[in-house]
């Protein structure tokens, strides 16, 4: 008799029914790694060029805000005798002297004002300002506004109600004019603070029109950051994962911060983003009025201010803090809008 | 529909009653008072300025009469120039900002529209992405960016257009531009995204598919629905155009309301800031409740409440 089966046969083959191979086994796994939210929206942030291009200009700006300024061999406030109202890469007579005697002379890259002061530090030190005023804002925006509005959206009823109504009443008041009315006075109450109240020392070093802006900002802009919250945690609040974690003993508290805020980061991080520029686009035109930082630091708002009554003479000195400050809010706002492609739920696919 | 009117209206009053209170307090933050200038007057003028201006009364007493006259619509009088009324101030300066605030207003509104319509039409095409393009640059731009550079190439460069004041026809044509680069780049926004909904909702379809010609399915179905949103933009345009008035009246040097307020700023003359304050304010939230209630009677879609 022999082994070998007839073709027509019902009979079983044994061999199939071996225990599965190693390597078999391997081929039956889906070969994918399991992708997380971060990853996925990286993914998708990495394929939209112009929010990649915008992340670029914001890098090198803020690279040569806060670093540059350091090796500079001019700083913003340094009056250079003779080297006034110099042009792009000009140098004053002594200057020359200097250099043809042998010695390096740092160019002025983008000329000097009419105190001898170098336009390209200032520029470099006032986006600094603008870029500090854009960030702290919104960090404090988000800070206020996602407590408040997450407070309101998960204790809900007369709690929610309540709040919400004050929330509104600011929401119609016209922000700047306000902006503009604090701006103005608050200035004597933060100096008579820093003055005469020992611990409020620091406010001087940072400068007073700082921290009135911020104080101002964070005042009034938080209403948009509550709302956004809150109807976030509005909709995260019925999930089931909430209701397991209140079944498991979990307090508000836990529940808000580990589950509700942290379920929302990527409207925060999109809506803090698009704040950043909002911040500075208002800081500017504080500045601009006469409002913002005080003399002699930088802004680029005051730098384009003092640069108007010499634009016949010098258009440069303008059009650099003015490129700059649109160039800032530009990638911030593409960059935002990137992150909201890529993070918010309701646009994916 | 009454409902609705009367409880938007009270929310308005509270606003501005609440914006008139913080200004009030604010302004009483300042130490010194509003006497407070280069030169110091001598204690004998200083005691005879605050009797007549009543600042020598308790807080809660002067926070009365300030109400009582804010009722009767009298801001006060001008500290730096002498004798002056604040409500002559705004009456004469108010008109100028107005005008020039209106002409942005129907500029934005006649530019914003139509480019946002045809960039919607075209979408993908490179007339949309030109349009997006020059409109995403116009958000991102400040006001004084603008206004200067304007300035900057047609007053001083090909010398074509004046750059100050308001004398001609010529003169409005710089600010009017600067004052409208703002709101026209985002209504053309807005209206880009809205009628990109309008044109893939299905009574789109259904008004093709009746055989209606392109352009009255354009203009009588798609146009109506995707104006809607710039409706509900229109507060926000006033407030806009308000503040860029500030920066523009400034830079042209024009008399009007803004280029005011920002002198009172400089001169820090409280009077004159508080009464214009609350007098913008005022414009901005009748202007916003006005709106509101337009935007309910005008979408039959929303219900009112």
């Amino acid at each position: 008799m022999n082994n070998k089966k007839n073709p027509f046969s019902f009979q079983l083959n044994v061999s199939d029914f071996l225990p599965a191979e190693e390597s078999e086994k391997q081929g039956m796994v889906v070969m994918r790694e399991s992708v997380s939210f971060w990853k996925d929206g990286f993914r998708r942030l990495r394929k939209n060029k112009l929010a990649m291009a915008s992340l670029f200009v914001i890098i090198v700006i803020m690279i040569s805000a806060f670093i540059i300024p350091a090796f500079y061999p001019y700083s913003y406030e340094q009056q250079i005798r003779g080297s006034e109202n110099l042009g792009i890469m000009e140098y004053s007579e002594s200057e020359l002297e200097r250099i043809e005697a042998g010695e390096k002379v740092f160019p002025h890259l983008l000329g000097t004002d009419s105190l001898g002061r170098d336009l390209m530090i200032r520029i470099m030190v006032g986006s600094k300002i603008s870029l500090l005023v854009g960030i702290i804002a919104s960090a404090i925006i988000l800070v206020i506004g996602s407590a408040y509005g997450s407070i309101a959206g998960y204790f809900g009823g007369k709690v929610d109600m309540i709040m919400m109504r004050a929330v509104d009443i600011i929401y119609t008041v016209p922000d700047i004019l306000i902006i503009i009315l604090l701006s103005v006075t608050l200035k004597y109450p933060l100096k008579e603070l820093a003055d005469n109240v020992t611990g409020f020392e620091w406010i001087n070093t940072v400068g007073i029109g700082l921290i009135s802006i911020f104080v101002v900002f964070s005042l009034l802009y938080w209403v948009g950051m509550a709302r956004i919250v809150r109807s976030q945690v509005l909709m995260l609040k019925e999930q089931e994962y909430v209701v397991a974690a209140k079944a498991l003993g979990a307090s508000d508290s836990r529940i808000i911060k580990k589950h509700l805020l942290t379920n929302s980061i990527g409207t925060l991080i999109v809506t803090t983003t698009l704040q950043i520029p909002s911040s500075i686009f208002t800081e500017s035109f504080l500045s601009f009025l006469g409002l913002g930082v005080s003399a002699p630091m930088p802004s680029l708002g005051s730098l384009a201010s003092q640069a108007i009554g010499g634009i016949s003479s010098y258009p440069h000195r303008l059009m650099a803090p003015a490129v700059v400050i649109s160039l800032i809010i530009l990638s911030f706002n593409l960059l935002g809008d990137g992150l909201r492609d890529a993070f918010d739920p309701k646009l994916k696919n | 529909m009454g409902g609705y009117i009367i409880k938007r209206i009270i929310s308005g009053i509270v606003t501005l009653f609440l914006v008139a209170t913080l200004t009030f307090f604010l302004m009483y933050l300042v130490p010194g008072g509003p006497f407070l200038s280069e030169k110091a007057p001598s204690e004998q003028t200083l005691k005879a300025l605050q009797e007549k201006y009543g600042l020598d009364q308790p807080v809660g007493i002067q926070y009365l009469n300030y109400m009582k006259r804010l009722i009767r619509g009298d801001l006060g009088t001008s500290l730096k120039m002498r004798g002056q009324e604040v409500n002559d101030i705004i009456r004469t300066r108010f008109p100028v900002s107005a005008k020039i605030g209106l002409m942005a207003v129907i500029l934005a509104i006649a530019v914003g529209i139509p480019m946002g319509s045809v960039a919607a039409l075209h979408r993908g095409k490179w007339f949309d992405r030109l349009i997006m393009l020059i409109s995403t640059m116009g958000i991102a731009i400040p006001g004084f960016v603008v206004s200067t550079v304007l300035m900057f190439f047609f007053g001083v460069r090909l010398k074509i257009l004046p750059t100050f004041g308001l004398t001609s026809p010529l003169h409005y044509i710089l600010p009017v531009a600067a004052l409208a680069f703002y709101p026209t780049a985002y209504i053309s926004r807005l209206m880009r995204s809205s009628m990109l909904d309008v044109l893939g909702q299905d009574y789109m379809r259904t008004a093709r598919a009746k055989g209606l010609g392109q352009f009255k399915a354009l203009f009588k179905h798609a146009l109506r629905n995707a104006v809607l949103p710039v409706v509900t933009y229109l507060g926000p345009m006033l407030a806009g155009i308000l503040t860029g008035s500030f920066v523009v009246e400034k830079i042209f040097t024009i008399p009007g309301l803004g280029s005011q307020f920002v002198g009172s700023i400089t001169d820090r003359d409280y009077p004159l800031i508080m009464g214009t304050t609350i007098f913008l304010a005022f414009l901005l939230i009748t202007m916003n409740v006005i709106v509101d209630i337009a935007y309910k009677i005008i979408d039959p879609r929303i219900n009112l409440k």
